[in-house]
C-alpha cells in the first residue's frame, strides 16, 4: 500500500496558463482528480467529492492529497525579475515519476542520449564532485558536477565547461542549476516537475527560468522538449519499470552518487509509490 | 525557403530530414505547437488555413501538405529522389505519398493522445496504425524478396521520406515496432544515408561495439 508520506507531498497538475474552466481529469498516485481553471475564482482540485489544497507556483497549479505538513518549496533564484521563465507544458512518460527523477539527476547520460548537445561522446567524464543529504532542509543537494558540453543552452555559442548543482526538494521534483553562459555568476535554473499517475506512469511538466536576452520564448521551449523527448524514449525502455530502493542492488559509481543519496532519502521517507523494495 | 517547424512534429522532420540528405538550406521559423497552439493563431491560420505544420514558402510559393513539399524539394535539388518515368515507380510513388497520410493520422495521432495530452480515440487510432504497419511490412518484405532496400525503385525516394518518421515513432503512440523485422531493415537503410539527421525518438546509427572475441584473443 501507499505510505501516507507521499500523499502529504505537493505534486503539479497543470500549467496556471493552460487551465480549462470546465475541468479536466487526470490521476495523481493512482486516484481520480479534477483539475479546474476559474471555475470558483481561483484554479481548484477535486477529488472524490473532496476539494484539495492547492498552490500556485511556477506557472503551474500544485496539490495534495493529504495534509502538507510544509509549504511547496521555493527557488528564491528565480525570482530575478530579468529572467524569462518558460512554460515547457506537458509530457507523458510511461515510467515510474521517480525513475524520470533520478534520469534527470544523472549528468552521465548526456553524451550518449543528447550526443553534441549536452554531452559529446569523446568527453564522458564526470568529475569528483558532493553529495549530501541536507538535513535542515531536508533536501538532497549534489554540488561542484562539471561537465564539458557542445551546446549547454540555447544561449550557448560552443563547447564550454559547465557546472552544475542539483537539488531534490520534493520525491518527484528536482531542480537543476547551471552556469549561465550569457551571464557569468549567475545560474540558468531548470526544473522537472513530475505528477505521478501511477506507478509506472507520469505527467512531467519541465519549467525554466533563464537569463537569456537572445531567444525567443519559442526557441526556449523547442531546446528544452528536444532534450526531454530525448530522455522519454530512453526512459520508456529502462527496466525494472519501478525504481529498486534494495540496497543490494545498488552499484555506486562516482556518477550514480547522486541517484544513490535520491533512493536513500526516498527510502528514508517511505516515498516508495513507483518504487520496488525487493529485488523481483 | 522557410520552414514553419515544430521540434516535434514528424511531418516537419520529414522537410527537415530531405533538406538535409540534399544539402539544401532552410530558413526555420518555430512555432509553438505545444503548449502554445501557435499553429491554430490568426497569423498562421492566414498562411494555412487547415492550422497544420509544416508550412512552407518560398517566395509567392506556399505549401502546407509535407508530401508537396517533398516533392518541390526533390525537383529543384536532388531529381533523383523523384521517380522517374516508368509509370508503375510513379504510381508506387503516389500510393505511398498517399499512404503516408494514414501514418500521419492513425500513428501520429495515437502518438499525441499518448504523448501531449492531445484528445483522440486512441484504441481506434492504435488499431489503424497497426493495420498500416503491417501493410508496409508485407511491402517491404516482397521488396526484400526482390532485391530492394526502399519503397521505390532501386533508390531512396521521397515515398520513404514521406513514410519513414511515423513509423519509426509508432513506439511514442504505444505502438510496437519488435515485430515489423522489414520495416526494422528499411529504417535501418534510411538511418545509413549520408547527410541522415535525427529527431527526439529517432536516433542516429552508432558504431557497432567492438567484437568481445576479438578482445578476449588479445
Ligand atoms: N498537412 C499534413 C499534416 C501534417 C500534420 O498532421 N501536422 C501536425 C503536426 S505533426 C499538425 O499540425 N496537427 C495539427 C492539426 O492538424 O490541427 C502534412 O503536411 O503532412
Ligand atoms: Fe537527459
Amino acid at each position: 500500500m501507499m505510505p501516507n508520506t507521499m500523499r502529504d507531498a505537493w505534486y503539479p497538475v497543470g500549467l496556471l496558463s493552460g487551465l480549462s474552466d470546465d475541468g479536466k481529469d487526470s490521476q495523481l498516485l493512482g486516484e481520480p482528480i479534477s483539475v479546474f481553471g476559474a471555475k470558483n475564482g481561483r484554479p481548484s482540485v477535486e477529488s472524490a467529492g473532496r476539494t484539495l489544497p492547492v498552490v500556485e507556483r511556477f506557472g503551474h497549479l500544485w496539490t495534495s492529497l493529504g495534509s502538507p505538513n510544509k509549504d511547496l518549496f521555493t527557488i528564491p533564484e528565480a525570482d530575478h525579475p530579468e529572467r524569462k521563465l518558460v512554460d515547457v507544458g506537458v509530457v507523458r512518460v510511461k515510467c515510474s515519476p521517480l525513475r524520470a527523477v533520478e534520469n534527470f539527476l544523472d549528468v552521465a547520460h548526456f553524451p550518449f542520449v543528447h550526443t553534441d548537445i549536452l554531452g559529446a561522446e569523446s568527453h564522458p567524464e564526470v568529475s569528483d564532485y558532493k553529495v549530501e543529504i541536507r538535513d535542515d532542509v531536508d533536501e538532497v543537494w549534489a554540488t561542484k558536477v562539471e561537465f564539458f558540453q557542445p551546446q549547454a543552452a540555447k544561449s550557448a555559442g560552443g563547447g564550454i565547461t559547465t557546472e552544475y548543482m542539483y537539488r531534490v526538494p520534493a520525491p518527484t521534483c528536482a531542480v537543476l542549476y547551471k552556469t549561465c553562459p550569457p551571464r557569468p555568476g549567475e545560474w540558468d535554473v531548470i526544473t522537472l516537475f513530475v505528477q505521478p499517475l501511477t506507478e509506472d506512469l507520469c505527467d512531467v511538466w519541465p519549467w525554466m527560468a533563464l537569463f537569456d536576452d537572445e531567444s525567443s520564448m519559442t526557441d526556449l521551449i523547442h531546446f528544452q522538449q528536444l532534450i526531454f523527448l530525448q530522455d522519454r524514449s530512453i526512459l520508456e525502455n529502462q527496466l525494472p519499470k519501478r525504481l529498486p530502493l534494495d540496497p543490494a542492488m545498488e552499484t555506486p559509481t562516482r556518477a550514480d552518487l547522486t541517484s544513490v543519496a535520491y533512493r536513500r532519502w526516498l527510502k528514508r521517507h517511505n516515498y516508495t509509490f513507483g518504487a520496488q523494495l525487493v529485488a523481483e | 525557403m522557410i520552414l514553419y517547424d515544430y521540434i516535434l512534429s514528424p511531418s516537419c522532420y520529414k522537410v527537415r530530414l530531405l533538406a538535409s540528405l540534399l544539402e539544401v538550406p532552410l530558413e526555420v521559423r518555430p512555432v509553438d505547437f505545444h503548449p502554445g497552439r501557435e499553429h491554430k493563431s490568426a497569423a498562421l491560420l492566414a498562411l494555412n488555413p487547415a492550422g497544420s505544420i509544416p508550412i512552407l514558402v518560398d517566395g509567392d510559393l506556399i505549401l502546407t501538405e509535407s508530401a508537396a513539399m517533398l516533392a518541390y524539394i526533390a525537383g529543384q535539388h536532388g531529381p533523383g529522389w523523384l521517380a522517374g518515368s516508368n509509370p508503375v515507380d510513379i504510381a508506387q510513388q503516389q500510393q505511398w505519398l498517399a499512404f503516408s497520410h494514414r501514418l500521419t493520422h492513425a500513428l501520429g495521432g495515437a502518438r499525441l493522445v499518448e504523448m501531449l495530452h492531445f484528445y483522440g480515440d486512441l484504441p481506434a487510432l492504435q488499431a489503424s496504425g497497426i493495420a498500416a504497419l503491417r501493410e508496409l511490412e508485407a511491402a517491404l518484405f516482397a521488396r526484400r524478396l526482390s532485391g530492394g532496400t526502399f519503397l521505390v525503385a532501386d533508390a531512396p525516394s521521397i515515398a520513404d521520406i514521406a513514410c519513414f518518421p511515423y513509423v519509426a515513432l509508432a513506439p511514442d503512440g504505444s505502438v510496437s515496432l519488435d515485430i515489423y523485422p522489414s520495416i526494422r531493415i528499411w529504417m535501418r537503410a534510411i538511418r545509413a544515408l549520408p547527410g541522415f539527421i535525427e529527431m527526439p525518438g529517432i536516433h542516429r546509427l552508432h558504431e557497432l561495439a567492438p567484437d568481445p572475441f576479438e578482445e578476449a584473443s588479445l
